[in-house]
């Protein structure tokens, strides 16, 4: 407020004109808003967020899809527990659905029933709730592989991976507790495998099997505990370190793909309102919705076709749910000689591993990733501006390596389906994944890393010489060609803006006196590290190259002849480029 | 904390300190030099048809609302079928098969109810609503040098008042006190959450003590009715449990646990395929009887192949060899399923006389001990 041309006595109403003018800003506010405001003055936070930049792209969808069918999971489960009866005390069925009338049958089974058969919709919201989990699982996964494959993980957030990296254990540790609930055939096989695992640990097994069955497998604990654990301990964990998650997005802004005008130090986007709450508010409808159409028609776990838990009778193609198939998987691929005794002790080398210990050992691997990377990198900046996976190819290749890796395991849980599908030998497919466990992720990691150094080449080589239009053009003398058009400043900024380090150099490895410092011998490992990851580089185009590739071109329509030297100027190779272009001129 | 640029055209690297710390230095090439390409800034913004045609703003609001209304018309299928719809009708639902008619009508009107009202508020941003990019400014994340000063002065304030510094002895209690008050709680939950018997699993109900001392009789699992030897046909398969399991019914407890540990498969083959003297003697004339419980983790191996006498077990595909005493020749399992020693008792009826030499099913630490 200006005060410098205003009478001195205006300063004695000051007090009342400012009155004056809250009254009359706060007016539109009124009613209850205005009556909540006086009490927590919450219209500060609104406007706050109101314009809160979001950038869109599609993938940044792929976590909102986890948030959404987690709230789905929460409101279905919540109606299911006023129907689901967590006990295995056995009753005799006398519901509607006939082939099972005058069984004997856990209560948790019974009530399960009830739910599909004689409770109205409650085969939908069981349907729902199912479908919801299975999406929420995969989204989380994708969203976690989009958050790598992009370097959303570098500084400043690498917090929330490590949250996120529980959460996606968790989400799966939450899917196991419930698809076990029913008590069905198929989920009780699961839990009796589980009880296999837990038997499995060295020297505490059986006592740890006793404890969690609360005695003798099955018995009549293990239902209700999966169920306090299902509706309260996880999901009361899940929901803080969601938030958590939330809460640090907000506050270090959202990352942003590259691009004219996007720069490491802005956020450019959609304000929160109302643009982002109208799109984020419609997909949540939108993922909400097609769970639901989903949960119409096609048909999860019926488990009324499975039968009631008894240790005596199976299925074939007894399978977990498909987050859980990596780790069934590990088991199926296990050779059972691993197993030895020492004093009398067992090890069960050909269980432990793939049911106790992988899943903590990968997860764990995961959430190191950005510190391992970091302390290569020696990179201490703040990334808010997402890597292409082609401009980071070794993270790349390492990501896409853990996915063989994980897609092994995860195909070895199908080697049953396979089998009688394909018409295969099991034992084949078992051998040929047991080896593709150990080469397939290194050859996957080639691949991939040599995909990536192409795709950078070509996009130099899309700066250097322009965009190739189809337009052929033929000369006077006869000659054939195509015209290349050249990109418009945003286009090129796009395929040039990334950075591509060289390998740390040691400087020097000894001290004065020519004696190994122990940094050097520390330095020594981050500089093979370094080596590893940036040895192979396509460094972008400069505006130099791209001058002398303009030359090149002119030097062209009087001698055509000649490679492209600036091509791979900036790279570790010299390929031939061969490839004519010609400056539309 | 402030010593970093921040230039104003644009480079991906305004955040970069201007020096790490000694061997933390940047590669030359991460830093950006003059001869790279500048940032161009944002692109022109391109107007909608329906930012320029009144027209085609009004075609939108007319989609909008109809998602909106036809999202109004499905809830109200939705409160119409949930009381129309009877329970039990069911149609066929082409490539799906039979469907419960309830479920499909319900979960189809709820689904659009929704999806409608997503798509129309998309729909409604994506057209009408302002599509200008605006771009708000980042900074630093961690706090600036004062901040951080003031903050530490604080605690460190804070902590001077308790007077900790100078009373070691409250530090060392308080640490203590704290350190050890989980302790009862946690030993109430993993003390409680027993009983520990681990003697319990090398036992099962086919040991004759269980009988007083006689031999038990096999029963068909579920019927529970005896297996006369003269019933057990050349390649024929029993799901077998032992007589006292009737005990456990008639009392209506601990029938799942007698289970879990007794189920048994009984097989008859040509005697003379049997490799293993033991595994024949164990037997009535090529009649055996194994237990079901895969020695891996404890599915049941139901899944019995004639031709090559083959057991396999449907979780993780540990095969068994009959002919070899049910010796793994295939996946993860280590050890055979044990052998149950059967005879046929005056009346005719299969019987086992002296129970599991082992524990049955899968390994656990003290097993051989």
């Amino acid at each position: 407020m200006s005060t410098t041309d205003t009478r001195p006595a205006d300063a004695l109403r000051a007090g009342d004109r400012q009155a004056d003018e809250r009254a009359s800003a706060t007016k539109p506010l009124g009613g209850i808003a205005g009556w909540v405001d006086d009490r927590v003055g919450a219209a500060k936070g609104v406007s706050f967020l109101a314009k809160k930049v979001f950038p869109d792209h599609w993938s940044f969808m792929l976590g909102e899809i986890a948030m959404y069918s987690m709230i789905v999971c929460l409101l279905t489960g919540a109606f299911l527990t006023f129907w689901f009866v967590p006990s295995a005390s056995q009753v005799v069925y006398d519901g509607s659905y006939i082939p099972l009338q005058g069984m004997t049958m856990s209560d948790a089974y019974r009530s399960t029933l009830d739910i599909s058969f004689d409770i109205r919709g409650g085969l939908l919201i069981r349907q729902i709730h199912h479908w919801a989990a299975l999406i929420f699982v995969v989204s989380v996964f994708v969203h976690m592989a989009r958050v790598f494959f992009t370097g959303a993980f570098r500084k400043p957030r690498e917090i929330n991976w490590v949250f996120g990296t529980i959460l996606s254990l968790l989400a799966c540790i939450e899917g196991f507790a419930g698809y076990s609930l029913p008590d069905d055939l198929l989920s009780g096989t699961g839990i009796r495998a589980m009880n296999g695992f837990m038997q499995s640990a060295p020297v505490i097994g059986s006592y740890l099997s006793y404890f969690v069955f609360g005695g003798a497998f099955p018995g009549e604990a293990i239902i209700p505990r999966l169920y306090s654990a299902h509706v309260l301990l996880i999901p009361a964990i899940l929901v803080g370190l969601f938030t958590a998650h939330i809460l640090l997005v907000f506050v270090h802004k959202h990352t942003q793909y590259p691009g004219p005008g996007r720069t490491n130090n802005n956020v450019v986007g959609y304000p929160l309102l109302p643009v982002y709450i109208a799109k984020a508010g419609g997909f949540f409808f939108i993922v909400f919705g097609v769970i639901t159409l989903i949960s119409a028609v096609v048909t999860i776990n019926p488990i009324w076709a499975y039968g009631p838990y008894d240790p005596s009778p199976i299925t074939a193609g007894s399978q977990p749910d498909w987050y859980m198939g990596f780790a069934d998987g590990a088991l199926r691929l296990l050779p059972g000689f691993l197993e030895f005794e020492t004093f009398g002790f067992t090890w069960s080398m050909n269980i432990f591993p793939g049911s106790l210990v992988l899943l903590p050992v990968m997860w764990t691997i995961i959430g190191a990733y950005p510190f391992v990377e970091a302390w290569v990198t020696g990179d201490k900046r703040e990334h808010h501006l997402l890597d292409r996976p082609r401009n980071a190819p070794t993270r790349t290749a390492i990501g896409v390596a853990g996915i063989t890796m994980y897609v092994v395991l995860f195909l070895a849980a199908g080697n049953d389906l396979m089998a009688i599908k394909l018409h295969l030998s099991i034992n084949d497919i078992t051998q040929t994944l047991r080896v593709l466990f150990f080469i397939g992720p290194p050859i996957a990691f080639w691949i991939t890393k040599r995909i990536c150094l192409s795709l950078q080449r070509a996009d130099r080589q899309k700066v250097l010489h322009g965009r190739e239009t189809g337009t052929i053009w033929r000369h006077a003398d006869g000659k054939f060609e195509e015209i290349h058009a050249p990109l418009t400043p945003q286009e090129r900024w796009v395929l040039v803006q990334h950075e591509s380090p060289e390998p740390l150099q040691l400087t020097a490895g000894t001290d004065a006196n020519g004696v190994d410092s122990p940094i050097a011998r520390k330095e020594r490992l981050r500089a093979k590290f370094s080596n590893f990851y940036f040895r192979d580089r396509v460094a972008p185009a400069t505006p130099s190259e791209l001058e002398a590739a303009h030359h090149e071109h002119d030097d062209h329509a009087a001698a055509p002849s000649g490679e492209h030297e600036a091509i791979e100027a900036g790279g570790a190779g010299r390929e031939r480029e061969t490839i004519k272009a010609r400056k539309h001129d | 904390m402030n010593d970093h640029e921040t230039t104003d055209h644009g480079t991906s690297t305004a955040l970069v300190p201007a020096a790490g710390d000694g061997h933390d230095l940047l590669p030359a090439s991460m830093i950006r030099d003059a001869d790279q390409f500048e940032n161009p800034g944002l692109p022109p913004h391109v107007h909608r048809a329906a930012d320029d045609h009144p027209d085609a703003a009004k075609r939108a609001e007319r989609q909008v609302a109809t998602m909106f209304g036809l999202s109004m018309l499905a809830t109200l299928v939705f409160l119409v079928s949930y009381f129309a719809i009877p329970d039990e009708a069911t149609f066929f639902f082409p490539g799906i098969g039979v469907a419960k008619t309830q479920n499909v009508v319900l979960g189809l009107s709820l689904g659009f109810a929704i999806f409608l009202i997503g798509i129309g508020a998309v729909h409604w941003a994506k057209t009408l609503m302002s599509d200008e990019e605006i771009v708000e400014e980042r900074h630093l994340q961690a706090s600036t040098g004062e901040q951080r000063a003031k903050a530490v002065a604080m605690v460190t304030a804070g902590v001077e008042s308790t007077q900790l510094t100078r009373r070691p002895v409250l530090k060392y209690t308080l640490g203590g006190a704290l350190g050890l008050f989980a302790l009862p709680l946690g030993l109430q939950v993993a003390g409680s959450l027993g009983p520990v018997n681990v003697e319990e699993l090398k036992h099962t109900i086919w040991d004759p003590a269980e009988n007083g001392g006689k031999p038990i009789r096999l029963m068909r699992d579920p019927e529970m009715t005896p297996i006369r030897f003269d019933e057990v046909t050349n390649g024929s398969v029993f799901h077998v449990m032992p007589e006292t399991l009737q005990k456990h019914i008639d009392e209506g407890k601990h029938v799942l646990e007698a289970k879990a540990k007794a189920a048994v498969i009984l097989i008859r083959l040509d005697p003379d395929k049997i490799k293993v003297q033991k595994a024949k003697d164990w037997g009535v004339d090529g009649v055996v009887a194994y237990s079901k419980i895969c020695t891996h983790v404890g599915c049941a191996v139901g899944l019995y192949e004639q031709q090559t006498h083959h057991l396999l077990c449907p979780c993780h595909q540990s095969t068994f060899d009959l002919t070899e005493d049910c010796a793994v020749i295939f996946g993860p399992a280590k050890r055979p399923l044990p052998q149950l020693k059967i005879t046929v008792d005056d009346a005719g009826y299969l019987v086992a006389p002296e129970g599991f030499h082992e524990p049955v099913g899968p390994s656990f630490w003290e097993r051989a001990r």
